[in-house]
């Protein structure tokens, strides 16, 4: 196989550490011709993200000097950072890359976007020509295996951030968020990260009232919302389905009676109350009614963890995944490497035999076409009976470990080297 | 051979039936699809034991207590699906497959009793009384269901902990949109079904028994029924207090349904 891989990540480097190795987009190209050119290396793909630098290598002999490369390039004291580097060969570097695909390398174990920036560097490396076809293989199959992984899994089902947790809430609650709309009392970072995930996820309006009418106005303005002043808040609240709270009052803005008033207004229909504010602006005593729903900053931080636990159960499951996965590669691979060899052995026998049969066919004189078809199938049995073992052999090899030294000595053996640009190629292409 | 289709459906409802019972502690989609599958089925042949004892009795086959249970069974089946194809939720299986199953169950064990066609009675009046009486029930008994799940939905949604089958349950809004529609739904079919009730009443005896437990009882679950669907729409009242209602409802038909063994006007089985 010979894959090689060096690299940094956000498990093994501080952000220090990292943007040291960093390498810029529009320079990666530069970099990759600077790794085909490094010795021992045939072909390559750079992986660079904000939370990891990798190079992954196909090397000539599975032994290319890739720290090297990384200090001649970066122009720095690859020792000074061993610490932080790590190196992986043949199915590691496999695995590594399936579990990077799959996103099970990642900060937040199951986040999709490291799947388009593997398939983005892949495709950087091979617009250049540097990835050689074992190379080829080891990335379309990763891909494959993170598709598996997201199917298979349900990794990347479950919220892992409070604003998403706010948005399956209400959509469970409301089912769609379409027509819903968003009250914000008070002006925070946080009501505001919240109030963009509501919006994009197709509520239909924003109110913002805030003790700072400018500020209300300003956020507003922003979501191309309504600014309602804040002594209007009780009288405006019932339009809302979502109210999320983060005003800095020392109590309760909505207490048990504020509630039950807006459900009469809205005839009863359910209200939901994100309260991130501490202390809670939303009286606890309100999750009581009926239809009215409080969550405060725990009660999201909650389910927040809690996701992130099952998606630690999940990764375990990909894990399983990604094990398989790996062995059916490498048995893929090494078949791949044998074929041409049981191809060229084949075209061998079989040049001999055709020879021969031309060779006594001169003594024998005419035959006739009974006795022709006796005599090809005579020698062709022969051929098939003495192939039988060795191809077998080689077949069952080729998920060991030794197959390359056994397709070696069969080469030697059989002198199929010189034949092989020749005859084989072409016959292994339609087989 | 209608009892033998009808038992091989029984066999198919079973299949939703554990569907239901797995379900209330774990989501399964791969129960679900074979629930859903073993469902269709189970009408195939539900249908099939449904007209071949129509065709073998010679008449209105409805008029036996157990296959009207069977039929009560498959119309609650054939609005489940409609309500699949609307909502692509099988949320209210959880409810529905043990109701269906008990259902054809009871029909599956029963004697084959019919009721003699009384002079007079218009057959064609009697179909009709019986298929809206029964589609109003299946819409009343799905209402329920989906009210029971709203219920569960709330109140996972209330404790903030939410795990297997809960946190697949539809939408509040939407299963509360699902049981109001389908009250609405029903509603006509159960006011038809008792005007067509009184006109075979009179069409047989001459004359309308206005103080028969039969007649007295169904009223009150057609009052009940009414006033659900008014608070319903005026008040908005979901949740708990629209499944008290709903339960009111449903426990009126059941004594509807039941007054049928000490009525005198309206008997499935002689005695």
């Amino acid at each position: 196989m010979n894959f090689q891989l060096i690299g940094v990540n956000h498990k093994t480097a501080p952000v220090e550490v990292r943007e040291k190795f960093n390498i810029p987009e529009s320079k990666i190209p530069e970099a990759l011709r600077h790794l085909q050119a490094h010795p021992g290396v045939d072909g390559g793909i750079i992986l660079c993200t904000c939370n990891r630098v990798e190079i992954l290598a196909q090397t000539t002999n599975g032994s290319a000097d890739l720290r090297t490369f990384l200090g001649r390039h970066f122009q720095l004291d690859t020792n000074l950072f061993s610490e932080h580097l790590y190196e992986l060969r043949e199915q590691e570097a496999v695995r590594h890359v399936f579990r990077v695909a799959s996103s099970l390398d990642s900060m937040v174990v199951g986040e999709p976007q490291i799947l388009g920036q593997v398939k983005e560097a892949y495709a950087t490396a091979r617009a250049l020509g540097a990835v050689q076809p074992h190379l080829e293989q080891l990335m379309t199959r990763a891909f494959a295996v993170a598709k598996r992984v997201r199917t298979e899994t349900a990794i990347g089902s479950s919220s892992v951030s409070v604003a998403s947790v706010a948005v399956d809430l209400a959509k469970k609650i409301f089912g769609s968020l379409k027509g819903k709309h968003v009250y914000l009392v008070g002006a925070g970072k946080m009501s505001e990260l919240a109030a963009r995930h509501l919006l994009s996820n197709g509520a239909a309006s924003i109110f913002v009232a805030n003790r700072t009418h400018e500020r209300a106005v300003e956020l507003a303005q922003k979501f191309d919302g309504e600014a309602i002043l804040f002594e209007q808040l009780y009288e405006t609240c019932d339009r809302a389905d979502i109210v999320i709270t983060s005003t800095g009052a020392p109590h309760a803005i909505f207490r048990p009676e504020h509630g039950a008033l807006f459900l009469t207004r809205r005839k009863n229909r359910p209200m939901f109350f994100i309260d991130i504010a501490v202390p809670r602006n939303v009286s606890p005593e309100m999750n009581g009614l009926d239809g009215i729903f409080v969550y405060d900053i725990d009660d999201l931080q909650q389910a927040v963890s809690s996701n992130v636990a099952d998606r630690r159960k999940e990764a375990e499951h990909a894990e399983r995944i990604i094990n398989s996965e790996i062995e059916r590669f490498q048995g893929r691979l090494q078949t791949l490497e044998v074929v041409p060899t049981i191809v060229s052995l084949q075209d061998h026998f079989e040049t001999i035999r055709q020879a021969e049969i031309d060779r006594v066919r001169g003594r024998l004189g005419q035959l006739s076409s009974e006795q022709e078809r006796a005599l090809d199938t005579l020698t062709r049995g022969i051929i098939n009976k003495i192939m039988h073992t060795p191809m077998r052999t080689l077949k069952t090899a080729a998920r060991e470990p030794e197959a390359t030294t056994l397709i070696d000595v069969v080469r030697r053996l059989f002198n199929l080297e010189n034949k092989n640009g020749t005859k084989s190629g072409g016959a292994a292409g339609g087989s | 051979m209608a009892l033998l289709w009808l038992r091989v459906a029984l066999v198919c409802y079973t299949v939703g039936l554990l569907y239901a019972l797995v379900a209330l502690t774990r989501a399964s989609s791969w129960l679900e699809r074979v629930a859903l599958h073993a469902a269709y089925l189970g009408m195939v042949f539900q249908f099939v034991s449904l007209t071949e004892g129509f065709r073998l009795s010679g008449q209105f086959s409805l008029a036996s207590a157990h296959s009207a249970e069977s039929v009560l069974a498959f119309l609650i089946m054939a609005i489940f699906m409609i309500v699949y194809l609307i909502y692509r939720t099988t949320s209210p299986g959880i409810v529905i497959f043990p109701v269906v199953f008990l259902l054809v169950f009871v029909a599956c064990t029963g004697e084959q009793a019919f009721m003699r066609m009384l002079p007079g009675m218009r057959e064609g009046w009697l179909i009709a009384h019986i298929t809206l009486i029964f589609a109003g029930y299946a819409a009343l008994i799905l209402s329920f269901g989906s009210s029971l799940i709203y219920l569960l939905q709330e109140r996972s949604l209330k404790s903030k902990k939410a795990s297997g089958m809960l946190a697949q349950l539809p939408a509040l809004e939407v299963l509360d949109q699902m049981s109001f529609r389908l009250l609405l739904f029903g509603f006509p079919f159960m006011t038809l079904g008792l005007i067509a009730g009184v006109i075979v009443e009179e069409a047989t005896y001459g004359h309308v028994a206005y103080l028969d437990p039969k007649f007295l009882l169904s009223i009150l679950m057609w009052a009940v029924y009414l006033l659900l669907l008014y608070t319903r729409w005026s008040a908005g009242w979901r949740g708990r207090r629209a499944a008290y209602l709903a339960t009111g409802a449903f426990a009126a038909a059941v004594i509807a349904w039941a007054a049928n063994y000490f009525s005198a006007i309206h008997r499935f089985v002689r005695s």
